[in-house]
């Protein structure tokens, strides 16, 4: 009990006390995981609603497959990532193991299904309400994909965070492909593996304090964005 | 314009923050090279400690790949790394043989010890013989935590099972315990199973969790424990950043290097001793490292 109560006043006095080292892990973590959410949301929302658009043979296979891979290992990512950008490996000429880009990389894999397969399940009854009306309006299957993701913002939404969800708390991929190297590759989650291996327990868990705080932060920051502005346009993309 | 999902101005925020990141080309950057080494010198706090004044004195950047040295040496054979510094003497020649190693220089050395509950159920406190202590834990069926991860000191653990021809394999069923895990993880495993376990005296001193746990077994000139530094053949990773790793390698042995690993301690204890200290175990000097 008393860990816990310790690690309550070290995440406060590590919040308030804005160190400089625990800034830069923070700003890394989210740098590469905003990333990693906002390359997995751009192209992963497109597949999910073109999956409840479009109709073509090997449809449902792939929808399959995004639900299937929704429980992707991150350590298997990382493992498979780290054989592929190894200088031995077939990438290896970019030289990016060990670096923040490799760890976007994993985290980008990672998300990818977590987005396209939560993104086709809320496009898919959107279509299914505006559909028809899309279609008649002179829209073609194509031209309606960003209309259909702006009608169906909030549930994009909701995929999205599912996505940065799944990248800021994962550890065994990055740990893998960044190295976890100090004020370079060192994230939030990779900082709490590498102080329980030291044997700092509250602090340890202070930083998963920390973590979850800026977790929900930017949870609510993405609910705030999405929230009631352009509920107008409406009827017009209707 | 329709509407597109996210917003334009996040987009642009996002791809910001993008750009910030150091990519694949960092030319006009100050010179990195990546060291692979071992979890002991990081977690112990030294590799911090002496690479800022690398780095400061010669403004190359050293990441650190800590892992094991199985793993660390495996991870420069695949050219991922541009310097080794790991311990243990037996990988670390076949990695030699193997060719991908051009050098290897001992830069620092401390010991491994025994760690075990306060109780002491194998009675080896205060006693010298690794081996026979070894011996005693397996009698007593006494609870032993394994590293199981082909580092350096889960090699050592396996040699001195074979000094006392036992398999704790085959005969630990119950009381040894394989966690597969790093230096740290072994120690908090011990601590929480009231375990023994074999550990490198740095990490165990730089250590934060040792509820009821303490050295019970020191001083075996089979536990020396030595650092060395490795330098890559150029032939044979010909993209190893020979030049800047040569600096390190020739600073960790220099004077500078040197003083500076002697001066690191922690709580008021000094945690590696330089090369050239005289190796001393069983209250007598000895010239090198015995290997069980």
């Amino acid at each position: 009990m008393s860990d816990l109560f310790d690690a309550a006043r070290d995440a406060i006095g590590l919040v308030f006390g804005l160190d400089a080292g625990l800034l830069r892990v923070i700003a890394l973590s989210l740098g590469i995981s905003l990333t990693a959410t906002a390359a997995a949301t751009a192209i992963g929302l497109p597949i999910g609603a073109a999956l409840s658009i479009f109709r073509f043979r090997g449809r449902s296979l792939l929808i399959l497959l995004a639900n299937a891979l929704l429980g992707l290992p991150p350590v298997v990512v990382g493992l498979a990532l780290y054989i592929v950008l190894s200088r031995s490996g077939p990438f290896g000429f970019l030289g990016i193991l060990f670096t923040p880009a490799a760890m976007i990389i994993a985290q980008f894999l990672l998300a990818l299904p977590i987005v396209a397969a939560l993104g086709h399940r809320a496009m898919e009854s959107v279509w299914r309400d505006y559909g028809d009306d899309l279609l008649v309006s002179g829209a073609s299957r194509r031209q309606a994909i960003p209309h259909v993701l702006s009608i169906g913002r909030r549930g994009a939404m909701t995929a999205s965070l599912a996505g940065f969800g799944r990248s800021i708390s994962e550890v065994g991929a990055i740990l893998i492909v960044g190295g976890n190297i100090a004020g370079y590759t060192r994230t939030m989650t990779t900082t709490i593996v590498l102080e329980t291996s030291k044997g700092n327990l509250a602090f340890a868990l202070a930083l998963g304090v920390v973590l979850i705080a800026i977790s929900v932060l930017v949870s609510a920051c993405a609910f705030a964005i999405t929230a009631t502005p352009r509920r107008s346009r409406l009827p017009e993309a209707a | 314009m329709t509407s597109y999902f996210p917003p334009r101005a996040s987009i642009r925020g996002i791809l910001g923050l993008l750009a910030t990141f150091p990519g694949p080309g960092r030319t006009a950057e100050p010179e990195t090279i990546v060291l692979a080494s071992t979890t002991s010198l990081q977690d112990s706090g030294l590799l911090a400690h002496i690479l800022q004044l690398f780095t400061r004195e010669t403004e190359i950047e050293v990441h650190v790949v800590a892992q094991g040295t199985g793993q660390a040496l495996a991870t420069a054979s695949h050219g991922d790394a541009d310097l080794v510094l790991v311990h243990d003497p037996d990988a670390e020649a076949t990695f030699m043989a193997a060719g991908h190693g051009l050098t290897r220089t001992e830069i620092a050395w401390n010991d491994f010890i025994v760690v075990g509950p306060n109780d002491d159920p194998a009675r080896i406190a205060g006693t010298q013989d690794a081996v026979a202590a070894f011996t005693a834990i397996a009698i007593a069926r006494a609870p032993f935590v394994s590293r199981g991860d082909k580092s350096g000191t889960d090699a050592l653990e396996k040699r001195l099972w074979r000094a006392a021809g036992l398999d704790p394999v085959t005969i630990g069923s119950g009381w040894y315990r394989d966690i597969g895990g790093g230096m740290g993880a072994a120690l908090n495993a011990a601590a929480a199973m009231e375990a023994y376990t074999l550990s490198d005296r740095g990490t165990w001193l730089s250590f934060g969790n040792k509820a009821g746990m303490k050295i019970v077994l020191a001083g075996d000139c089979r536990l020396l424990n030595r650092y060395d530094v490795i330098q890559l053949d150029p032939r044979r990773h010909p993209e190893a950043k020979q030049a800047p790793a040569d600096r390190l390698a020739t600073w960790l042995g220099a004077p500078e290097g040197q003083a500076a690993i002697g001066q690191y301690m922690v709580g008021g204890n000094p945690l590696f001793h330089p090369e050239a200290d005289p190796k001393t175990c069983n209250g007598t000097v000895t010239r090198g490292l015995r290997t069980p």
